[in-house]
């Protein structure tokens, strides 16, 4: 087990490497810089003025220097400045991380948790009418885009009750805290609880005819006790897998939540500094977000353990 | 009733009772639209930036706010009490303020306007990472001072415009003592407001100066400026109440009609935003070299399809300045009808340029291919496929190339272009700020490299000017001509809405122009 675990944190270290590697190079092949955006912005268009800008912030050292400049400070503990906001990249981001920390955890959650039930209870009523309106509801989750989602309940939400729920840095009430939190959670959850339903579906109904379940039947368990205790601990394994790709995946919901319900979290944020080529902030920013998938997975892997005794790693 | 009565009258209704019953308190909320570059007005050339940081800073004079024509002749004293032009009009003395102070405690001092203007107009090295209106100050000599309270500017040439200028928006006075990256990141003004926090892609806030100059002002507590980068989520906002007013000029016409129909009792005004959208032709690019080809070019733009197809027929048509009656300086409807590719029959002036064409070896069967490069968002995207619908009808077959803003610049920079569609703004409704600033042989605006010598020696002549008709007419001229070259041709003038709810009072916005009125001193909340 102990090798495992540390054959898993060396394959860390290497898949962060190679992110690294390939964020640096990639932002740097994409046309323009903060200096064009700079310009665009004022309209101007003199050179000389373009290539002071350029040479302040290092940006014309060759790309091995500015890699191991950046990297260097990372061990260093130092990201750097925004070139934006001319400010610290750790202060920039810190504040934002609980944010986005706060909405994806509330969005797995209502995802496995709706998700899950209703996966059961569908495969458990197979081809009842339930199950039917359950299909419908999974299908809808996993073909309506989340910006048309967003958009469509904050309308309602203006029509029907005269409020919207964005993001306010002082909610007036325990109310409006929770609506601020939940309402964009069940947005972007929505189409991984949907994806979760129909795995745990058919993963159940699959599990639900094996000999193993007729047995627990046979011996006269409760019906729930057979579902939940027998069939359901075998059909979530899969699930379990869903979960840990589903991390990474949010962070696309992400992006289109925090942009709909103004969230400012660190998806928004991502994007507006991929726009306006603030390499140190996305570098830092891609780097913070493959540590959080990798160790996701990995807390995922583990977990497999728990639910089936069965698995045992380095054995 | 002429148009600029029934808008004034328009500005009387929606800001009466100002005058009166004013409540101190509360928190102006508005919604933005993006992340601003900077704090740092002096370095930037976008709404984005000036709407939420004027209120931090004063100017040495100021347009009038109760005047909702920005004009020279309604100029009104700021930081400076008084100014007087010398004899031969080369020199302007200001008499400043007594008794004002920076928002860290320090004295505003002559020297102060000394050094922001010795900074904006290149003579000394302010360390600013953009200086975008260089060339508004081109006609100042030198800036000297005589005490704490009096400063003067000497000019090479006689330039009444000058004070229009330093009216604007753009034209704060900084602080010395503060260096160019405080500025961008933590700006120190005299306002009325003090800057509290600016969150990037998160919001904006200020807070009212106590120690205000202006005894009793402002009102305000403080201005929220939350960043909503999604319009729809903004709109929404604003219709449920959670923000009193809107960036200004963010709004589509269609928008504000969505929102007076959500909210009837919602103020909007459908204000000219000084951006227009024009034609670029790389001059130094063959065929396009050819005045021929351009001017063809030009014959076959339907103006008024551009109007209704973009703006529901709300956008003006014009030249180079704004037309009236929102704008000072723009051509009168008979003027405008006897410049070529300007009359109403656009059929006639299609097969003018179908003629030029076939002179030169096009026709159906031979259509000249070309690229029509534009910035990859709306604005210019869509105004773009109604230039290539239009260029079909003089024999030209052209493509769409998108690009990133971040290329689209660097393109300009390199002439890497045949043809592009543009849209642009400039700060003020002046003669000067428009012809320096984008027609001047080898301003950094002269995106097509358009020179003409002889026009040139106009630009100066009606800068030199006092008799505001007399200059007009050369204004006209000048418009005429430069149309005419198909310099960098006006295709429409955009117009853009601000709507607030009725509590938000003593708003007075500006006719011809979006960057100007944005002190918020006289605003109050009635809730």
């Amino acid at each position: 087990m102990l090798s495992y675990l540390i054959r898993r944190l060396l394959l860390m270290v290497v898949t962060l490497f190679g992110v690294s590697i390939a964020i640096f190079l990639l932002l740097r092949i994409v046309p323009g810089n903060i200096a064009d955006i700079l310009f665009d912005s004022a309209g101007l268009i003199d050179p000389a003025e373009k290539q002071k800008i350029v040479a302040d912030l290092g940006l014309d050292k060759s790309w091995p220097i500015q890699y191991a400049q950046w990297i260097g400070g990372l061990f260093r503990g130092d990201l750097g400045f925004s070139y934006v906001s001319e400010k610290p990249v750790i202060d920039e981001i810190l504040p934002r991380i609980p944010i986005t920390a706060r909405l994806a955890g509330l969005a797995l959650l209502f995802a496995v948790c709706t998700g899950v039930p209703l996966g059961v209870i569908s495969a458990v009523r197979q081809n009842t009418w339930l199950d039917y309106v359950l299909r419908v509801v999974s299908l809808s989750g996993l073909s309506m885009p989340s910006f048309w989602l967003g958009l469509l309940i904050l309308m309602a939400f203006v029509h029907y009750f005269g409020t919207i729920p964005i993001y306010d840095r002082e909610p007036a009430s325990f109310w409006a805290w929770l609506q601020m939190l939940v309402i964009p959670a069940a947005a972007v959850g929505f189409r991984s609880s949907a994806l979760i339903m129909r795995l745990t579906r058919s993963s159940m109904l699959e599990v639900l005819r094996q000999d193993y379940v007729r047995t627990a039947r046979s011996k006269g368990l409760s019906e729930g006790a057979v579902t939940f205790n027998h069939a359901l601990r075998n059909a979530v394994l899969p699930v379990i897998t869903t979960i840990g790709v589903e991390t990474a995946f949010l962070m696309g919901g992400l992006i289109v939540t925090e942009t709909v319900f103004n969230i400012p979290g660190v998806a928004r944020f991502l994007v507006e500094a991929i726009r306006w080529r603030d390499y140190p902030m996305v570098q830092n920013l891609v780097m913070f977000i493959a540590l959080v998938v990798v160790t996701v997975n990995l807390i995922v892997d583990l977990a497999y353990m728990l639910v089936d005794p069965r698995i045992r790693y380095g054995q | 009733m002429s148009r600029l009565a029934i808008c004034l009258l328009m500005i009387w209704v929606m800001t009466a009772g100002s005058a009166h019953a004013q409540k101190q308190g509360g928190v102006l909320r508005v919604t933005h639209r993006d992340n601003p570059p900077s704090a740092s007005i002096h370095e930037e050339a976008t709404i984005s930036t000036d709407m939420p940081f004027m209120s931090v800073f004063n100017n040495l004079v100021v347009f009038d706010p109760d005047s909702a024509q920005n004009r020279l002749d309604r100029i009104v004293p700021d930081l400076a009490t008084s100014w007087k032009y010398s004899d031969d009009d080369r020199t302007l003395t200001f008499q400043l303020r007594d008794g004002v102070k920076w928002h860290d405690g320090k004295p505003f001092t002559s020297a102060d306007v000394k050094c922001t203007w010795d900074m904006v107009s290149g003579k000394v090295d302010g360390h600013m990472r953009k200086n975008p209106r260089k060339t508004w100050w081109f006609n100042i000599k030198e800036i000297t001072t005589n005490g704490p309270l009096e400063v003067a500017f000497h000019l090479t040439d006689p330039q009444p415009s000058l004070l229009v200028m330093l009216a604007g928006g753009f034209s704060p006075v900084y602080p010395c003592h503060v260096p160019a990256t405080q500025m961008r990141t933590h700006p120190i003004g005299t306002g009325p407001f003090r800057f509290v926090e600016f969150k990037q892609n998160e919001s904006i806030r200020l807070e009212r100066n106590p120690d205000y100059w202006k005894k009793g002002r402002p009102y305000l507590d403080g201005i929220e400026y939350t960043i909503i980068p999604n319009r729809s989520t903004a709109v929404l906002a604003l219709e449920a109440g959670k923000m009193d007013m809107n960036i200004t000029g963010e709004l589509t016409p269609e928008l504000v009609k969505d929102v007076q129909a959500q909210v009837p009792s919602m103020q909007c005004l459908l204000q000219p935003s000084n951006t227009q959208g024009n034609l670029l032709v790389n001059r130094e690019r063959p065929p396009f070299d050819n005045a021929d080809i351009r001017r063809a070019m030009v014959l076959s733009i339907d103006r008024k399809a551009f109007s209704d197809i973009l703006g529901q027929g709300t956008y003006n048509i014009g030249g180079a300045m704004l037309a009236p009656p929102e704008g000072q300086w723009g051509w009168t409807p008979e003027f405008m009808a006897t410049v070529p590719g300007y009359g109403a029959d656009v059929e006639k002036s299609r097969e003018k340029g179908r003629e030029i064409m076939r002179g030169l070896g096009y026709g159906p069967d031979k259509m000249l291919e070309l690229k029509v490069s534009t910035r990859n968002i709306p604005d210019y995207r869509d105004a773009s496929v109604i230039l290539i619908d239009h260029l079909k009808s003089v024999y030209i077959k052209a493509e769409l190339e998108p690009l990133d803003s971040a290329v689209w610049y660097a393109r300009l920079a390199r002439k890497d272009f045949s043809v592009g569609m543009n849209v642009q703004g400039t700060g003020i409704d002046d003669p000067d700020v428009q012809f320096f600033e984008n027609y001047l042989c080898g301003s950094e605006r002269n995106y097509t490299s358009y020179c003409n010598p002889e026009l040139e020696k106009l630009y100066h002549q009606q800068s030199q000017m006092k008799d505001m008709e007399a200059r007009k007419k050369l204004v006209w001229e000048i418009d005429r001509k430069l149309q005419e070259d198909g310099a960098r041709p006006v295709v429409y003038q955009q117009k853009g809405g601000t709507c607030w709810w009725p509590q938000v009072k003593g708003l007075k916005l500006a006719v011809n122009s979006i960057y100007n009125h944005w002190r918020f001193e006289d605003v109050w909340l009635d809730r």
